[in-house]
């Protein structure tokens, strides 16, 4: 067997993401050291993130943070912690690797940020139940733990269209955040500072969408795996400028790429859909394998789950509630399948895989027959991974390639159908 | 024979010509290693089953050699070798590896060139393939990473009960239906088992019921459609498996020919098209087909 050394083309721009992400974790640790005047809240990481950015928050995300402990394969050595004091290893494994994490008392972060000795304690957590029940339960057990308030909203669920009354009811929640937060902050809500960081967000969120858009181009300049990287100041930092700087820069390199003709995967062959959540410990892993396929994972549901289009700085509670009320996640099997489709026709998509995740039954769309009826549908082959998101424990190495391989295979019978 | 000199023998300068040379197929799998060697016509000259263990590229040179020996021939006149199964990325000196998904395909295309669904039952995984009447997969099921209801479940729980497990088959045979177990869990069934012997419940019932579960474990993955073909080593040693499934769906349910070695038999036919295209000459493996 001829081995294939693959050429990894390395995206320039990646130099500045980690500037941006180091300056973002030194300066919440520096608040937390009560080194610069500050305070934390801790957020989930689709909203209410602008709000608590108006009242002068600088935000954590555990969500973040947990896929930190997802992508240095270590939080199968967290979770029994939290399992010990009652978690169980089947629910969220963001959770419990964050938990275990907090129990051991150590972060990642202090790794790659020398200086940092641990996550920066909130003086408030807001969560958003539009993912799970899960986020919830976690803010809860944190504000048990560091004694501070739990604010949060709990949006009607898996919906086919989002109603205006759908809407009138988040916003209400959305308002009633408002005096714990001026009791946290200090601050009376100023609308304009809210305003302003809803401006900065669809900026933001714009340029991310037209970033991930990007490669709908054949040959595709950048894949799913390279999203995961990149998406860090679109999940964390969105609200402020320095996501809209770093996306215009990525914009830039990649749009260069497009036009270079220069594919992130040689030879690209087959264009692939992952939905579901990332296998954060095997991203490297699985970007290898499908490019020694010639296969380009193009498009996620998960990446795109950070395009905020409703936003409109002009009716800043309106539009968060419509944006994070009608993501992917919070939504009915129909209305899943139709966004799907548009997507497997948007990026020309041979086949779609989907990410059937131990612990993350909501984000986890092969449960109910979605595969089948989209295959049927759309005339394309789907594949199931059974794995997890963070925890390896679930993830079956050689059954997992061995599925990817028969799956491109599969794919290959089916292009000789297509051309005859 | 140490994996240089399979290397050495196999090195394509020196190779025939098409005609009147051989190919061969490896499925190194995780309980056992298959080798096959076809001629031109896709006959099988020889062939081998052997224990993987733990160092799977020998299992896979030794497996070859014996394949060799059995038809007579030597590797200097084998033109090209396919790898497959568990273990296909250490056969260092296969030319090209294939999944024992596509594999298994192939092979029973082979012998029945029309729509079917396969079923491979093997040591720790199991598949259900459709093909559509070209040969061409139109979707495929593994079990998950769990191994309840391969070839290992059936060994753990023969472990168990201190029976061979080459008794098996004919133990099941004495049962007329089987008890059934209700846990999918390989570690709780052998628990459900133990449960069953103090109550009572006849050896034979049980072994039967082992079977059952193998059989509802496959009938979970997906629907049965067209013709149904079955392969691996389970039903090859256990062909009681193959008539369960059939009661169970009430369908028809064949055992493929040489069940066991339907992977790397696949594997030889991929190995045979992939030497015909080289040589432009792939009219010339166009026959034979039943």
């Amino acid at each position: 067997m001829s081995e294939r050394k693959l050429l990894r083309k390395p995206i320039q721009a990646a130099k500045q993401l980690g500037e941006v992400m180091r300056d973002y974790f030194y300066r919440m640790d520096r608040i937390a050291k009560g080194e610069e005047e500050g305070r934390i809240a801790w957020c989930t990481s689709t909203g209410p993130g602008e709000l608590l950015q108006a009242f002068g928050f600088e935000v954590h995300y555990p969500e973040n943070h947990g896929a930190i402990l997802g992508s240095r394969r270590v939080a199968a050595d967290y979770i029994p912690l939290a399992n010990a004091i009652g978690y169980s290893p089947e629910i969220c494994s963001y959770l419990t690797s964050d938990v275990g994490c907090y129990l051991k008392g150590e972060t990642p972060l202090s790794q790659a940020y020398p200086g940092i000795e641990s996550v920066p304690k909130p003086d408030v957590l807001a969560y958003n139940t539009q993912q799970c029940r899960d986020v919830r339960e976690w803010f809860e057990y944190y504000g048990r733990e560091f004694n501070v308030p739990v604010i949060g909203i709990n949006p009607p669920r898996g919906m086919e269209q989002v109603t205006a009354a759908n809407v009138d009811d988040v916003v209400q929640q959305i308002r009633e955040l408002i005096p714990p937060l001026e009791r946290v902050s200090g601050e009376k809500f100023d609308i304009d500072r809210f305003r302003e960081s809803m401006r900065l967000s669809r900026e933001c969120s714009e340029l991310w969408g037209y970033v991930l858009g990007l490669a709908s181009n054949v040959p595709a300049p950048w894949t799913f795996f390279d999203g995961c990287i990149h998406m860090g100041p679109a999940v964390c930092l969105r609200g402020t400028q320095e996501p809209v700087d770093y996306y215009r820069a990525l914009k830039e390199e990649l749009e260069q790429r497009v036009a270079d003709g220069i594919a992130a995967v040689e030879n690209e062959r087959f264009r692939i859909y992952w939905e579901g959540m990332p296998i954060w410990g095997k991203l490297r892993a699985l970007s290898e394998q499908f490019s020694e396929l010639d296969s380009c994972v193009v498009v996620s549901t998960y990446c795109n789950s950070w395009i905020f289009s409703a936003f409109d700085e002009q009716r800043p509670f309106e539009s968060m509630a419509q944006a994070y009320t009608e993501i992917f996640i919070n939504r009915s099997e129909p209305a899943k399948e139709v966004y799907v489709e548009g997507l497997v026709r948007e990026y020309k998509v041979d086949g779609i895989v989907f990410h059937d995740a131990k612990t993350c039954p909501n984000n986890s769309n092969s449960r109910y027959g979605m595969p089948q009826r989209l295959q049927d549908k759309l005339g394309i082959p789907t594949l199931t991974l059974d794995a997890d998101l963070n925890d390896l424990r679930m993830y079956s190495e050689e059954t997992t390639r061995t599925n990817i391989e028969a799956f491109v295979e599969q794919l290959e019978d089916t292009k000789e159908v297509r051309s005859g | 024979m140490s994996s240089w000199r399979i290397r050495k023998r196999l090195d394509l300068d020196r190779m025939a010509s098409l005609d009147g040379s051989y190919v061969g197929g490896l499925d190194c799998g995780t309980t056992t290693t298959k080798a096959v060697i076809i001629d031109g016509t896709r006959r099988i000259l020889g062939s081998c089953v052997r224990k993987s263990g733990a160092n799977l590229l020998e299992s896979a040179e030794t497996a070859l050699e014996e394949a060799l020996s059995s038809a007579g021939l030597s590797a200097d006149q084998v033109r090209y070798i396919v790898g497959t199964g568990f273990g296909r990325r250490s056969i260092s000196f296969a030319h090209q590896t294939k999944t024992e998904i596509s594999c298994h395909s192939k092979g029973c295309h082979h012998y029945y060139p029309e729509a079917i669904t396969v079923i491979d039952i093997g040591g720790q995984d199991n598949k259900v393939v459709k093909l559509d009447s070209s040969g061409r997969k139109s979707s495929f099921k593994m079990n998950r990473k769990c191994a309840a209801g391969t070839g290992a479940f059936l060994e753990e729980m023969a472990y168990k009960l201190d029976v061979p497990v080459s008794e098996l088959e004919g133990l099941a045979r004495k049962s007329s239906s089987g008890t059934e177990l209700g846990s999918f869990c390989t570690v709780f069934t052998a628990t459900e088992v133990l449960d069953r012997i103090r109550g009572g419940e006849k050896l034979e019932d049980i072994v039967r019921g082992l079977f059952n579960s193998v059989a509802k474990r496959i009938l979970e993955m997906d629907r049965l459609t067209g013709r149904v073909i079955i392969s691996g080593g389970v039903v090859a040693h256990n062909p009681i498996v193959a008539e369960i499934i059939s009661e169970r769906a009430n369908i028809e349910v064949e055992i493929a020919p040489h069940p066991q070695e339907m992977g790397a038999f696949g594997a030889a036919l991929f190995a045979a098209e992939s030497v015909a295209r080289e040589a432009g000459e792939e009219d010339k493996l166009s026959v034979a087909r039943r």
